[in-house]
């Protein structure tokens, strides 16, 4: 699980040195403008300035890939969905497969679709990517006033979910051991689902207050103000990279609106 | 160093009738080394976490005065350095917080509001005092138990504290972990230490003097260790304590195994078991032993049908297919396994359920599955918890009940995984007299075990499982040595 969430970037990057804060705020400030309309040229636009960028990030196109393939399972529940589901059914009638009707309409709907799930997610994924996420919880308190209840409570309890799938195979072969399968039974095999999820959670609850403790042991949580052993600093380039996220998702929004494709989601 | 003062001090948590520690009067001096004991139930951990100022004053009531340096340890100002108490607990998983090791012993020093320029150096000197060996940005999730153990002992003396609380430290560690700790806890002479723990052999070296709860209250024996055994020893044995110098007689089998019961041919698992080859008979106990990650508890997952080799093969009770391959029902029939962690198997809310789910799955008539119930009850003294709650046992009672629901289906062979590890000494003899008496009766067992008495008391037979692969070539590192 943390496997999936190191980060995999050259550290030495341009944009992948920045502060994890700015890159989260850039990330945000630049992809959420584009949920606004449902035309396809906006995200298509805005996917391509992403994956430009992604070399200053100092990510390869192949790493991001293996990252970010569930996006493709994503993208093509998308198209079944709106193949099944589509109510505009106008435009040129490309295929029929049965009762439904592939036509370009549905066809342009869904490429609108996925283009949009692409363009808000890759620079999500970009940020954890380039991101450890010490650095993140430290940004967070330090730059963005996050508590740090919060961050650093956070950030224990994420050390804490590796343990949970060795804990899951344990717990499954307990059961195994103690005479209990489901068999071809599937709702035995939901019961068993339920009750060995039961376990884990309360172990996971055990295991969080006794870390809860020792954190408090050591003062974590007192009136007492924090200092930072690691200090983050949000330096002009970091103002740099949200305004410039900003600037361009404005342009890009003006370009479609000044061409007219612009169709707002109310 | 700390001078601590205990006066009539009493502790009875929100919601509990009984007190969990009541009427100590202690006065401990400076640069005191107090091994703490009691039996299970007396109110060491409760005293440890008031010391450490853990129990907050709406989760119970107190009664009389607890002073650090003449003040209480709730109220204290953690800016002061050398003041304060801090604690280190049993399980080192769940007392690291940070990916790196460095910035975990950082943690508490941020915490306390300890310069920015002054927390490196500081971490720096922590993590020599224990002999932590490698470079600060080491992960945490690649330490072993005792590494993680040693790392929470320099988060704890990254603090500088007057006074340093022990509670059980060794407990959750291999012996190998275990030996670690205490040759970091050795070097260490400039805080007043309370360490409790069971092992009282391997702790007498790092302690000066023994205190003894008594359960009902009070301190019932406060001296030098020689004098406090010498006047208190037999009675502290049985009541559960490792007194060093009381040895038990083993219990080897007397006759000659019986006809094989399982036999495994060269059986691996990619990355966690070499291939190994051995057999368990019926009227007799098997040990394996060998070192961390030499695949002991993999092999008992094998052997209990409930992971499948990679390659090899395992086969028993006349059955052409591997046990992995059996039917859950089939498996509990045949082979009982027991977890090195009982919680793992509990899969009801009373203790008497618990029992009667293995003879329901082989589809026992009621009135037996009762007789079953209320025979297991009775042998293995859990009658009067028979309607607790199985997550609500002490450490003792969960392993006799793990134990209990494995018998319930009457299996010919036992696997059993650190069966009396973290025990106290009444629940091991315990443990031991059941499994001879098991082993008499016809019933093969395996045991994967650390334990070296164990070893000693009751296995027939030895198999030491290979040298573990080393995940990492650097030297462990003296305590208090300079990089």
């Amino acid at each position: 699980m943390t496997l999936a969430l190191e980060p995999i970037a050259d550290p030495s990057a341009p944009l992948a040195r920045r502060n994890p804060v700015a890159k989260l705020a850039a990330a945000l400030v630049f992809s959420l403008p584009l949920i606004a309309t449902l035309d396809p040229v906006t995200p298509a636009i805005a996917l391509a300035i992403e994956l430009a960028a992604i070399p200053f990030f100092g990510v390869r196109y192949a790493t991001l890939l293996r990252r970010a393939w569930p996006l493709l399972i994503g993208a093509f529940g998308l198209l079944i969905t709106m193949v099944l589901f589509a109510a505009d059914r106008s435009g040129t009638l490309l295929l029929e497969l049965g009762p439904f009707d592939v036509t370009t309409s549905v066809l342009t709907a869904a490429l609108g679709l996925i283009l949009r799930l692409f363009a808000v997610a890759v620079p999500g994924v970009l940020v954890f990517a380039t991101t450890d996420p010490t650095d993140l919880a430290d940004a967070l308190v330090q730059n963005a006033k996050a508590p740090a209840r919060f961050a650093i409570g956070a950030l224990a309890a994420f050390r804490l979910l590796p343990l949970l799938g060795a804990e899951w195979q344990m717990l499954t072969l307990a059961r195994r051991a103690r005479g209990i399968d489901a068999g071809r039974n599937p709702i035995t095999a939901l019961r068993l689902f339920v009750s060995t999820a039961f376990a884990l959670l309360v172990g996971a609850l055990r295991r969080g207050g006794r870390l809860a403790v020792a954190m408090d042991a050591r003062g974590f949580d007192s009136a007492q103000p924090r200092t930072y052993a690691r200090k983050q600093v949000f330096r002009p380039a970091d103002t740099a990279l949200v305004v410039g996220a900003a600037a361009l998702s404005t342009l890009t929004l003006a370009f479609t609106v000044a061409l007219g494709l612009f169709r707002p989601i109310i | 160093m700390s001078e601590v003062v205990l006066r009539g001090f009493g502790w009875r948590h929100a919601g509990r009738r009984a007190w969990a520690v009541r009427d100590v009067d202690l006065h401990i001096a400076h640069g005191e080394r107090v091994l703490l004991l009691g039996p299970s139930g007396a109110g060491k951990s409760t005293l440890l976490a008031a010391l450490a100022g853990l129990l907050a004053e709406d989760s119970g009531e107190a009664a009389g005065t607890i002073e650090i340096d003449g003040s209480d340890p709730r109220a204290r100002d953690h800016r002061d350095p050398g003041q304060g108490a801090g604690i280190v607990f049993q399980d080192p998983q769940t007392q690291l917080v940070m990916a790196r090791s460095g910035d975990d012993v950082a943690f508490g020093l941020e915490n306390r509001g300890v310069p920015a320029a002054q927390i490196w150096p500081r971490v720096s000197d922590a993590l020599d005092r224990v002999g932590f060996p490698y470079p600060i940005t080491r992960s945490t999730a690649a330490l072993s138990g005792g590494e993680a153990q040693r790392l929470a002992l320099a988060g704890v003396l990254a603090l500088r504290p007057g006074l340093l609380l022990l509670d059980e430290p060794t407990a959750n560690l291999d012996p190998a972990g275990a030996a670690l700790i205490r040759e970091s806890l050795s070097a260490l002479r400039e805080q007043t230490t309370i360490l409790v723990e069971h092992r009282v052999a391997e702790a007498l070296p790092l302690v000066d003097r023994v205190v003894v709860l008594e359960p009902g209250g009070g301190v019932r024996a406060d001296g030098a260790p020689e004098l406090v055994f010498a006047a208190y020893g037999d009675r502290l044995a049985d009541e559960g304590v490792w007194v060093p110098g009381f040895t038990i007689p083993p219990l080897k089998s007397a006759r000659t195994p019986g006809p094989g019961l399982i036999r495994a041919e060269q059986v691996a698992v990619e990355q966690r078991l070499a291939p190994v080859s051995l057999g368990v008979g019926a009227g007799e106990v098997l040990a394996v032993t060998g070192p961390n990650g030499a695949g002991k508890s993999t092999l008992a997952l094998v052997l209990g049908g409930l992971l499948a080799p990679t390659a090899g093969r395992v086969c028993g009770f006349g059955d052409d297919r591997p046990p992995h391959r059996w039917r859950a029902a089939t498996l509990t029939g045949r082979i009982g396994s027991v977890f090195q962690n009982p919680e793992h198997q509990f899969v009801t809310a009373r203790v008497a359920d618990e029992l009667a789910v293995g003879p329901r799955r082989l589809g026992k008539p009621a009135a037996e599955v009762e007789r079953i119930v209320a025979d297991l009850l009775e042998r293995l003294r859990l009658a009067h918890l028979a309607a607790a709650n199985p997550y609500t046992l002490s450490g003792g009672e969960a392993r006799r009940l793990s134990v209990a629901t494995a018998l319930a289906t009457a299996p010919r062979l036992l696997v059993l995984d650190e069966p009396t590890f973290g025990q106290d000494r009444r629940t091991w003899i315990e443990l031991v007299t059941l499994l001879a008496t098991l082993r008499d009766d016809g019933h093969g067992i395996l045991a994967v075990t650390h334990d070296d008495d164990f070893v000693q008391a009751l296995a027939d037979r030895t198999h030491a499982l290979g040298t573990a692969r080393l995940r990492d070539p650097l030297p462990h590192r003296r305590p208090g040595g300079r990089p």
